[in-house]
């Protein structure tokens, strides 16, 4: 077989694609709550990075590309990779027992399939103004920014531009409870799909060990942890009351 | 699983057997009583002796696969209340014994479940598919003959030691019978990485590791989701290291068989 074949067409070829669409898209999802938790800071923060990756252009569109490629191959070959596992059980044991495999490695399809459905929606919900679109960023009123926003010391977005108002966007989204649970109920079973996934990455790319085992186990938990806890801080700020709707915050800065 | 007291009081139990005539008979569970068990006796002597009393009453006695009784053969294959082996730890179901069970326990016995281990009778299972997959590459291609001497080709003793972890395995299949999905990366890496770890493996490996997943998965196996039952069941505890060895083998195989280049010579050559 080629490259492509064994890499396509095996076993070992196909969890090698799930390790690495696995990265990639762990370092989206990094990456992407970095950048949202400048929500916190002044609104020009968000709303400056927001314009500032729409401004990327077709540099944007590769990176979406990209994504969406990986999106495509993981969930392919997950459920290329089940349909043959449920096949080679063939008939059930009528003693169902399970030595040591942990809750999140049993969990991966269903927690797969919710992160899969929360994706779709927050698509929805902040990309396309699908639903909610009351308070998509389309329908607020443009920020204008108060100071540059820059990036590694370039001003990308100047003072004085107006912007969508994203800031605004994301805290009126979560300001229904049902939302904003889902999200927080969406990002935690995400990370315990993470808490395999990250484990299991290294062991397909054949990088893990028992000497290391220990370590690498409880890194994927801290790592998931945190990861939780970030993701848990936004729309726990909103419901908390701490991230205000842009009028109450101008109205309490008076 | 040696006995940390010898117990002599004798215990009761009910065996649920999966019972099937032939591969293709449709199979069901069992139920036996069987009385009076000395708790030092080994499963499968228990098992004879419920095939006694069957015999006795002139019912067919339930078949399942033995050879050596002492660990090192991997026949036996009975899946005990759901665990390949049954309980305890690096252990075969031949060295299991009946004082891991409590007088009234209802044990059930199932044959390893792989839809590339068809059952043939009750309990026994065909594991040809193993040979198979040591068929397309699990040894060595060398000159026949007499024993080398031992010096000539070093071997550094870690990497000797590890080569004997993985040798260790007895092809059982308890890796797939354990296995949520049904795969043999255990079984297959154990191979891969007991030849890859020896110098005499070399020349073969990159050919050895292709071959051999190329036939486990042609085999029917299932694929792994690195959730270690196969190592925790293993009667040698084998460990899931090996897979992530043969992870990177096969990875590094199919990226050499890329782009290696070949000899342009068609045949012939000493």
């Amino acid at each position: 077989m080629n490259l492509v074949g064994s890499l396509f067409g095996s076993s070992i070829g196909r969890k090698i694609l799930m390790a690495v669409t696995g990265v990639i898209l762990i370092g989206f999802v990094v990456g992407h709550l970095v950048g949202n938790l400048q929500v916190f800071q002044h609104p020009d923060k968000l709303n400056g990075y927001a314009q500032f990756l729409h401004n990327l252009g077709p540099l944007l569109w590769v990176a979406r590309i990209g994504l969406i490629v990986a999106v495509l191959v993981h969930i392919w070959a997950a459920t290329a990779l089940t349909l043959e596992n449920n096949r080679a059980r063939g008939s059930a044991y009528g003693v169902k027992h399970t030595i040591r495999a942990t809750l999140a490695s049993r969990a991966m399809r269903w927690t797969g399939l919710v992160v899969l459905v929360f994706l779709l929606y927050h698509l929805a919900h902040f990309t396309f103004g699908g639903v909610q679109a009351a308070t998509f960023k389309a329908s607020l009123a443009p920020h204008t920014m108060t100071a540059d926003y820059s990036v590694a010391g370039f001003p990308v977005i100047k003072a004085g531009a107006t912007v969508p108002d994203v800031h605004a966007m994301v805290v009126l989204g979560f300001q229904n409870t049902a939302v904003a649970l889902f999200y927080i109920i969406a990002v935690g079973l995400l990370s315990l799909h993470l808490l395999h996934g990250i484990e299991s990455l290294f062991q397909s790319l054949g990088l893990r060990s028992e000497k290391w085992s220990v370590l690498l186990r409880r890194a994927a938990a801290v790592f998931c942890l945190l990861y939780f806890l970030g993701n848990l801080a936004i729309p726990g700020a909103v419901l908390a009351g701490k991230l205000p709707p842009p009028a109450k915050a101008a109205s309490a800065q008076r | 699983m040696v006995a940390s007291a010898n117990s002599t009081q004798s215990i009761s139990i009910t065996l649920r057997v999966w019972r099937q005539a032939g591969p293709k008979a449709p199979g069901k569970f069992v139920d036996y009583q069987s009385a009076n068990l000395n708790p030092n006796m080994s499963f499968l002597e228990m098992l004879d002796v419920v095939n006694d009393e069957l015999t006795l009453k002139g019912e067919e006695p339930i078949a399942f696969a033995h050879d050596c009784r002492e660990g090192i053969c991997g026949t036996c294959s009975c899946t005990i209340n759901g665990k390949p082996h049954g309980p305890g730890k690096g252990v075969a179901t031949c060295q299991v014994y009946m004082r891991a069970f409590r007088d009234g326990d209802v044990i059930t016995v199932e044959p390893f479940r792989a839809e590339a281990f068809p059952i043939i009778k009750d309990l026994v299972v065909d594991r040809s598919a193993f040979d198979r997959i040591q068929q397309a590459g699990g040894f060595i291609t060398a000159r026949a003959g007499s024993a080398p001497e031992a010096n000539a080709l070093p071997v550094p003793k870690p990497d000797a030691d590890l080569a004997m972890d993985a040798a260790t395995c007895i092809g059982c299949g308890a890796c797939v019978a354990a296995c949520k999905n049904a795969s043999a990366m255990l079984f297959v890496a154990a191979k891969v990485g007991h030849l890859g770890l020896l110098p005499q493996g070399q020349a073969e490996r990159d050919k050895r590791v292709l071959a051999m997943v190329s036939t486990m998965d042609a085999e029917g196996f299932g694929n792994c989701t690195n959730q270690y039952e196969c190592s925790a069941a293993c009667p040698k505890l084998i460990s899931h290291d090996f897979i992530a060895r043969m992870n990177r083998d096969y990875l590094g195989a199919t990226v050499r068989a890329a782009f290696k280049p070949e000899s342009m010579a068609s045949g012939g050559g000493a």
